[in-house]
Parts: structure tokens; C-alpha cells; sequence
């Protein structure tokens, strides 16, 4: 369902992503792990049309999203890392639009809506405008959003960053049904090792821009000799930390943190 | 088209909801209204050209009109940077449908600004000479909104931050403002100056405001109206390449 051929991406002189290779059948749920700036969101961007790839080669459902991007935006869905909400909405409207642009029929669209703001308690909050919601409460929205729609493919880009247990819960719980009773393919980037074990069957692991190994959970801690996915994370990619660059959106959200006081 | 009149209705919800930002948005026409309308009335008298108010309100309106498209469509940025962009951008809607309903929506809100710049004028004594034209003068009001909402777009789709915008305001429409003959007649104008405020797209918008409004214009109404739609088609064309060229 998601196939990558030694893809690359440069930018400047910075390489983000150095020749991953993957392939992902359907119904799979596949997490990709790595510490910051390792190249998950870029590679996330090159199979959801957002970049174009430098090198190599992406096939979603057997179609690149280089020439038929169209084709492929209708088969899949995306929670991003960062926001992507419309905050002067109220949370009833990003709801409604994202239905209108993705074509949920409209009946569909108003029941979906009320059942997924309620999963997620925000169906009280429904018609406050999204700038007034606090971190946790627009983060259950995007992904509410996310989920409103069933797409082939759903990637999720660290989605529970700063949620609550009990929405992480919610989360994963749902993702796991959608796969089960959909068929959903999920790919999904996550700092929490034990979310990655808990819903993902297969695992690959992300290191200045290289897969560094992939496989089960139990196939990483075999081949790394530790007894958690945790400590083969640290195995297979160290324990130093990393910076990662302020890219322009980082700045321009400065300035505009600035210009409204 | 489902998706183009959501995200239009996004941009008027947008802007209803910004009270604040509508009332400064007055603030500043009403300036050059009153402060040349008023100032430079005697000077534009004695030269013959009989009242100032009348001569440069129509002039006061484009500027608004100008304003405000451009900077709906700038409003990319700001998409960009809170995030939403993407949203629309991984979406199994064409990239040209999303254009279009932004720039009509931008399209939209300016005509509104620019009415109620009307008002405003009509309220410090403007009077247009005939009511017949009014539909007229809101077909050009129209025309220059959808010219520099694409235009606007093309820009936000290229820039990557908010430091090119300073330079954008400067050099771009500040002098499209200042050399549309907005503000001066476009009679009798040194060679340079003639030349390029014929090459100013907003020269036609105004004229053609002038032209609908005062019964007064340089160009005829109907090479007005050919110029700027011209440029509306060529811009929107342009602006939705720019588009959809966008990377994250």
C-alpha cells in the first residue's frame, strides 16, 4: 500500500532523508520511530504530496504521488505534527470544512462530526472559536479531524504529543478498530515506545535520515539483545541528543507570536 | 464547487469576525480623505479643477479595495504559518478550486470594505454625479478586487516568511497605489510618469471608478473594462500556477 525506494531529500547542502526503503502492505499498521530531526516528517511530507522527492522513488496504493497527486490526496488521511487547524473557526466548522474538502456526503459528515467531538469531549465545545482552546483540547480536535474521513491510508505524525492518557487512549483505541474493521493502513511516527509496541505490527527505525533496522518489536529487541523496545532504541541509535533546525515556519511563528503580543 | 464556496465562506467568517481589524482598516482612507480631500481642496480649485473631495474619493475607494484584495491574498502567509495551508493543500480538492475560493472570498470582503469607504464618503460630501452608473462603478470595484486578490496570491505562494513582506508593501504596492493616478490627474504628466502610471494595472481601475462615479475619465469606460479584465483572467491564471507549485 505505501512503497519507498531509496528515496532522498536534500535541502541546500542539509541531506534529511538518505535512501529509506520501505513497503508497507494494506492493513498493516507500521511505525516509524526515530529521535528529532531523524527525517520522519520529511518522508511523511514526500508520500503525502506536501515535497517532492530528490531522489527515489514513492508508490501509494501503486501511484506516485509526483504525477497523480490527485489520485493519491483522495486515498488518505493525515494527522500532522504541527498545528493545522483554522483558529478563527469554532471547532464544529474545521470539522464541517475538512468534511466538504475531503467529500463526506453530508448526512454522513453531521453524524461522523457529533460522534467523534463527543469520543474526543469537545462536542460541548463545538461552536468556540479553535484560538481559545487550550493545547490538549486543539491536538484531540486535529485528530478528531483526521479520523473524519476513512481513507485508505492514515498517517499519523506523532499525534498524542502532549495529550492526556486518557486521550491517547481514546486515540489508539479507535485507530486499532479502524484498522481492524476498515482495513486502514496506518503509518504512524511516535516518540512513545510503548505505543509503537502496543498498536504497531511492524516497527522501523529512523537515524540521520537512514533506516537503521526494521521489523517486529521482538525481531528489534532480539537483534539489539535488550529486553524493551525502548532500550533497542537507544541500542540502534545512541543516546545523544539532538538539535533540531528552526525551519522558516519555526521563525515565521516567532514573529507572529511577537506581532500579537 | 462544494469546496470552493466552503473556503469562499471561510474568508467572509474571517472577516466578520475580525470587529477590530475592520474599523482600523477605515482608519486609513479615511485619513487621506480628509487630510488631501480637505488640504489640497483649495490648491486643485485655483487651478481650475473644480472640487478635490470629488476628484480624489473615488481614488480613496481603489486605494481600500487595493488593500484589502492584496492582502487577502497575502493572507497565505499567515495560512502557512498557522498551519492551515496544509490542511488545504493534502486535500483531494484541485489545487485551482482552493485558489478560486480564496480569491473569491478575498474578492468579496473587499468589495464590502469598499463600500463602506463609500459611505464614509459619501458622508464627508462626495456625490456621485449620476446614480445610473453605480452598478458600474461596483463592476470595476469587482474587477480590481479579483486583479490583486490573484495578484496577492501569486505573492504569498512565492514568499516563505514574513520578511519579504515589508519589501512587498514598498515596492510593490505602495507604488501601485501612489502612480495609479489615484491621487493627481493623469493629464499633463512628465513623459516618465505618464509612461508608467499607464502601466500601472490599478490606473485602470481607478479611471474606470472615476469614469462610473464623476462622469470624468483619461480612458474610455470600455478600454477600462478590457484592460482590467484582461488582467483579472491573466493574473488568476498566474496566481493559480504559483499555487500550485507550493511545497511545505
Amino acid at each position: 500500500m505505501i512503497a519507498a525506494q531509496n528515496l532522498v531529500k536534500t535541502f541546500g547542502t542539509v541531506t534529511a532523508v538518505n535512501g529509506v526503503s520501505f513497503d508497507v502492505p494494506a492493513g498493516e499498521i507500521f511505525a516509524f520511530l526515530g529521535p528529532n530531526g531523524a527525517g520522519k516528517t520529511t518522508t511523511i511530507q514526500m508520500l503525502t504530496t506536501l515535497l517532492t522527492p530528490t531522489s527515489g522513488s514513492v508508490r501509494i496504493d501503486g501511484l506516485d504521488p509526483r504525477t497523480h497527486s490527485h489520485d493519491v490526496r483522495r486515498r488518505f488521511g493525515i494527522v500532522f505534527q504541527d498545528p493545522s487547524l483554522d483558529g478563527e473557526l469554532t471547532a464544529y466548522e474545521n470539522m464541517d470544512l475538512h468534511g466538504v474538502l475531503y467529500h463526506v456526503p453530508r448526512r454522513t459528515r453531521v453524524e461522523r462530526i457529533e460522534r467523534l467531538l463527543t469520543l474526543f469531549e469537545l462536542w460541548d465545545r463545538r461552536d468556540s472559536v479553535v484560538k481559545q482552546f487550550s493545547g490538549g483540547m486543539k491536538r484531540r480536535l486535529e485528530i478528531a479531524r483526521g479520523l473524519l474521513h476513512t481513507p485508505k491510508v492514515l498517517f499519523l505524525d506523532e499525534p498524542t504529543l502532549g495529550l492526556d492518557p486518557q486521550s491517547r487512549n481514546q486515540l489508539w483505541t479507535h485507530v486499532k478498530h479502524l484498522n481492524e474493521t476498515e482495513g486502514v493502513t496506518v503509518f504512524l511516527t511516535t516518540h512513545y515506545m510503548d505505543e509503537a509496541e502496543r498498536v504497531a505490527q511492524r516497527i522501523a527505525i529512523i537515524d540521520h535520515g537512514t533506516i537503521v533496522a526494521q521489523g517486529t518489536a521482538d525481531e528489534l529487541k532480539q537483534q539489539t539483545q535488550t529486553t524493551s523496545l525502548e532500550g533497542a532504541f537507544l541500542a540502534l541509535t545512541g543516546s545523544t541528543i539532538r538539535d533540531e533546525r528552526a525551519d522558516a515556519a519555526d521563525q515565521m511563528r516567532q514573529v507572529a507570536k511577537m506581532w500579537r503580543r | 464547487m462544494r469546496a470552493i464556496y466552503i473556503l469562499w465562506l471561510r474568508e467572509l467568517k474571517r472577516y466578520s469576525r475580525s470587529r477590530a481589524q475592520i474599523i482600523a482598516s477605515l482608519g486609513q482612507p479615511l485619513l487621506y480623505l480628509l487630510a488631501l480631500g480637505f488640504g489640497l481642496g483649495p490648491v486643485f480649485e485655483q487651478a481650475g479643477r473644480g472640487s478635490y473631495l470629488q476628484f480624489v474619493a473615488p481614488g480613496v475607494i481603489g486605494m481600500s479595495v487595493l488593500f484589502s484584495s492584496i492582502f487577502s491574498g497575502i493572507g497565505l502567509l499567515w495560512d502557512r504559518q498557522f498551519g492551515f495551508l496544509k490542511e488545504t493543500l493534502v486535500a483531494p480538492v484541485p489545487r485551482l478550486h482552493i485558489m478560486i475560493g480564496k480569491t473569491l472570498g478575498g474578492a468579496t470582503v473587499s468589495v464590502i470594505q469598499g463600500t463602506m469607504v463609500l459611505v464614509i464618503c459619501l458622508l464627508a460630501g462626495f456625490r456621485p454625479s449620476t446614480m445610473a452608473t453605480i452598478p458600474l462603478a461596483f463592476t470595476f470595484m469587482v474587477l480590481i478586487c479579483i486583479v490583486f486578490a490573484a495578484l496577492g496570491t501569486a505573492i504569498g505562494s512565492t514568499l516563505q516568511n514574513m520578511q519579504g513582506f515589508q519589501l512587498i508593501m514598498n515596492f510593490l504596492v505602495m507604488p501601485i497605489y501612489f502612480l495609479s493616478g489615484a491621487l493627481f490627474p493623469l493629464t499633463n504628466l512628465p513623459k516618465v510618469l505618464a509612461v508608467i502610471t499607464r502601466l500601472d494595472p490599478l490606473t485602470y481601475g481607478i479611471d474606470g471608478l472615476r469614469g462610473a462615479f464623476i462622469g470624468v475619465s483619461t480612458f474610455s469606460v470600455a478600454t477600462d473594462l478590457a484592460v482590467l479584465l484582461s488582467l483579472a483572467i491573466a493574473f488568476t491564471v498566474f496566481g493559480a500556477y504559483r499555487f500550485s507549485k507550493i511545497q511545505i
